[in-house]
């Protein structure tokens, strides 16, 4: 009996990334299980991809090879929450709807929204999904203040703290965030809170110019939580939110500038595409948002934080791999104009053989040499992230 | 083997005989940065005009295999910036130009020389900031903001440069221009911008830098609170943001603070205030309207014995130059000081004051409390006067005590100023072997050869050939004698 037979299971039917089956799954309840089980996978030399709720894995290229399967979902619990000072430490396995009811009570929130119910802290972190409120808040790399780590040949790191003002040492949470599981396994975070707003309100239309609209937004002292934007309803909805009196007045002028005060849309905060279908992030410099959506609208179904620059677009699932490669590449091109990327996020097998997933890649060689320094042996989820890495 | 001279010869050919400086009265200048009392000449000093001359620097320097250690406006307080002496200094003070400011994308272009107030003020005409403020705002870079991660009294609801820069043209430490990040937000790939904002100048210098610029607020209000003790101007401040509040800005000075602050610069604080509180809250004005209804009424109810509200901005800029100028200001009171800058959750201030007065008395060395107290950023000042026998080494030991406390309280060694030269020895008292090695893995990737800055932040270096693992033992660069655990 090896290390790694006591720490793994055989892996079953559904236990796949992106397309690609595992042998073995491990399921670590502590970050010294987790350091074992990758040190095991080392010396094994396996390959290994990450895994928390499992609403995103496939996001990102399959992986070249796979092994075993990592599961956080045993990792999980709020490890401490100091309300008076705004923080808490969080396993990476804790859904973030635990993180949410464990908050609420002190009327305190991580500011960081998710669409897919199951969705873990872990895998958020790993790949720095955002939603519409980033607009105040930011994203995982401004909410983060400390991370453990696994790496690749089962040594624990930390880095960041507990306090929210920290320059002491690389900032290392910001690398692992977005990295897509590909430098190493995130076993806990350290997030700043923020208080809950006393009240909230969202202004909806469908402008005749949403350039217009968007400049007005931002010459306007309604400092917005989120601006998002519908490409096939045309409707820009605002949220702000604050003292009860302070949103009353803010939300009277955006009445003014837009039209409505009618609550959050129903296409609110989740992807414009179905399972099955191919979703992309589309981003861009803010004075292009408008030409974007524009573009991106006679492709693709678009939605997204036109307050920020970031929007998703997505292809029906029935789409046809030469359509949708054109259509990627045609993305790519008016993003590109608009002075940001296009990053396939998901896909269908047959389109993903036909697309680049991420694109043209600044800074590269570079990247390359930090996967080299924390996975020489290029075992952590392989081909998955830009460039093959 | 003498590379300084064929260095000098090259880099006088490329660049111009005026862009670069060998003669030793002239080095002297740049012996130092704002942290006086660590000082070498440089073996060289270089000051290029623009992007292209930087990276030109850089390469000669890495085609050489000399050291080198960049310099903004060398206001930084940790060493950052102490040359290198069979080094380069690599002077970023004449490229001063704001390359852009597109207020229809938030953000400015900027070169590294260019000094943080003056964004701010170029963006002004468009109804917007830059937000990141240090008390150096009106010297410091942002060259060495971005090294540093510099933060500020209006960090608290803002965050910190890291959280302001978008994109950055750096130049490794191999001589290669690499652009990271962007207008856009969320380029893909790692976050190598997220990594190298905070490097202290170890991973390459910025040639160009993109920063967000942040809708210049349409009402500021600012409140000034004395307390007799600094327990409740504490407990004040938990209040504030326990009923929801986030405030741009808590500041707080204690008595010896107050003293040195009127000395130096009259400011009118209440007489005899044992502690005093600056609130400022900014944004939508029926917000402020509302919250500051409440953060008076928290301060009453916590003791203030007197309140101010800033009438207009002459009257709040009087507020805050007292606490800009604090370090300066002690200087009025005592003929050498250490600002020290240490982190704490904010919950544990009474204590921890309580404990830094201990430590005062038992050494017989006074301190005076500047604090960012909403976040629980420290910088006590130690006070001493060299000239009296041992009292420099006392004032050191007060000095350490004070981090000590900081770790012990689960914060930092440092929330703004950087590790650089002078705290490097403390890293291993907050993290573990294996989280500076980890940290170094980014250093290898990035600097294999180590000429950018070495021997700042980390107390041991990791020789980046080394096969990733556990080590035993000593470290080879130990055995080498070419490096010292302190």
């Amino acid at each position: 009996m090896t290390a790694l037979d006591e720490l793994t299971e055989p892996a079953k039917d559904d236990d796949a990334v992106a397309g690609v089956p595992a042998r073995l799954v491990a399921a670590p309840t502590s970050t010294a299980q987790a350091s074992a089980v990758l040190r095991a996978a080392a010396d094994a030399g396996l390959a290994v991809a990450f895994r928390g709720g499992g609403t995103k894995l496939d996001w990102g290229a399959p992986p070249r090879r796979l092994d075993l399967i990592v599961d956080t979902r045993g990792l999980t619990g709020v490890v401490e929450h100091a309300a008076g000072d705004l923080i808490a430490v969080v396993r990476a396995g804790t859904p973030m709807a635990e993180v949410r009811e464990h908050l609420g009570p002190a009327g305190q929130q991580l500011a960081l929204d998710t669409s897919e119910a199951g969705a873990t802290v872990g895998g958020t972190v790993a790949v720095s999904a955002s939603g519409p409120r980033r607009q105040l808040y930011g994203t995982a790399r401004d909410l983060v203040i400390g991370m453990t780590v696994v790496r690749a040949d089962g040594t624990v790191a930390h880095s960041g703290g507990k306090v929210v003002k920290n320059v002491a040492g690389y900032d290392l949470a910001k690398l692992f965030t977005g990295a897509y599981g590909t430098l190493g396994l995130i076993t806990r975070c350290a997030f700043r809170l923020h208080p809950r707003p006393g009240a909230e309100a969202v202004v909806r239309a469908a402008p005749p110019d949403l350039g217009a609209a968007l400049a007005a937004i931002r010459a306007a002292q309604v400092v917005p939580s989120a601006v998002e934007v519908d490409g096939e309803t045309g409707e820009v909805a605002v949220l702000v939110e604050g003292t009860p009196a302070g949103v009353r007045d803010r939300a009277a002028t955006l009445v003014r500038i837009l039209g409505d005060d009618a609550g959050r849309p129903h296409w609110w905060g989740t992807y414009p595409w179905e399972p099955g279908g191919t979703g992309l992030k589309l981003t861009a410099a803010l004075s292009r948002v408008p030409a974007l959506v524009v573009r991106a609208a006679a492709l693709a179904r678009v939605r997204g934080s036109a307050g920020t620059g970031v929007l998703y677009a997505g292809l029906p699932p029935d789409t046809a791999p030469d359509e949708a490669a054109d259509a990627v590449a045609e993305l790519r091109a008016a993003a590109g104009d608009a002075g940001g990327h296009a990053v396939v996020l998901t896909a269908p097998a047959e389109v993903r053989a036909g697309v680049d997933m991420w694109g043209p890649v600044d800074g590269l060689a570079l990247m390359r040499r930090v996967k080299q320094q924390f996975d020489p042996d290029a075992r952590l989820a392989p081909g998955r992230f830009v460039g093959g890495i | 083997m003498d590379r300084i001279g064929p260095l000098a010869a090259r880099l006088r050919a490329e660049l111009g005989p005026d862009r670069v400086i060998s003669d030793r009265q002239e080095l002297r200048t740049y012996e130092c940065d704002g942290l006086t009392h660590y000082r070498v000449v440089p073996a060289l000093a270089v000051l290029p005009r623009d992007h292209t001359e930087l990276a030109r620097t850089v390469r000669a320097c890495a085609d050489a295999g000399v050291p080198f250690v960049a310099r903004g406006s060398g206001t930084g307080l940790s060493g950052g910036a102490l040359p290198h002496a069979d080094g380069v200094l690599v002077v970023t003070s004449r490229m001063r130009a704001i390359v852009e400011v597109a207020p229809d994308d938030e953000r400015a272009v900027v070169e590294p020389g260019v000094i943080n107030v003056q964004v701010s003020r170029a963006a002004a005409p468009f109804g917007y900031y830059y937000a990141p403020d240090p008390s150096s705002q009106q010297i410091c870079s942002i060259g060495g903001n971005v090294a540093e991660n510099s933060g500020g009294a209006h960090c608290l609801k803002y965050g910190f440069t890291t959280n302001h820069v978008t994109g950055a043209t750096v130049v490794t430490p191999d001589g290669e221009v690499v652009r990271l990040g962007g207008r856009a937000p969320d380029t893909p790939g790692y976050d190598l911008l997220g990594a190298f904002v905070g490097s202290e100048g170890t991973l390459g210098i910025a040639t160009e830098v993109t920063v967000r610029l942040v809708r210049a607020p349409e009402t500021i209000r600012t409140l000034l609170a004395a307390f007799h003790t600094t327990d409740q101007a504490g407990a004040a401040t938990s209040a504030i943001i326990a009923a929801g509040v986030v405030p741009a800005a808590v500041e707080m000075m204690d008595a010896l603070a107050i003293e040195a602050a009127e000395a130096a610069v009259n400011c009118g604080y209440p007489p005899g205030a044992g502690a005093v509180l600056i609130v400022e809250l900014d944004g939508p004005a029926a917000e402020v309207r509302a919250q500051f209804a409440q953060v008076t009424a928290l301060c009453e109810e916590n003791d203030a014995f007197e309140l101010r509200i800033a009438a207009d901005d002459a009257e709040r800029a009087l507020f805050w130059k007292g606490r800009k100028s604090a370090f300066a200001a002690v200087g009025r009171i005592s003929p050498d000081y250490i600002v020290q800058d240490g982190v704490i959750p904010r919950t544990a201030l009474p204590q921890v004051l309580r404990r830094i007065g201990e430590v005062s008395a038992e050494h017989g060395v006074r301190v005076a409390n500047v604090f960012h107290a909403g976040d629980g950023n420290l910088h006590p000042l130690v006070l001493f006067d060299d000239a009296v026998p041992g009292e420099a080494e006392r004032a050191e030991q007060v000095s350490g005590a004070i981090l000590d406390l900081c770790i012990e309280h689960g914060g930092s060694i440092t929330g703004e100023h950087g590790v650089g030269v002078d705290k490097a020895r403390y890293m291993p008292r907050m993290f573990t072997a294996d989280d500076l090695d980890t940290m170094q893995l980014v250093r290898c990737a990035f600097d294999p050869d180590g000429l950018s800055n070495p021997g700042k932040v980390f107390p041991t270096p990791r020789l980046c050939g080394e096969v990733p693992g556990r080590r035993k033992g000593t470290h080879p660069a130990q055995e080498a004698g070419l490096a010292e655990i302190f």
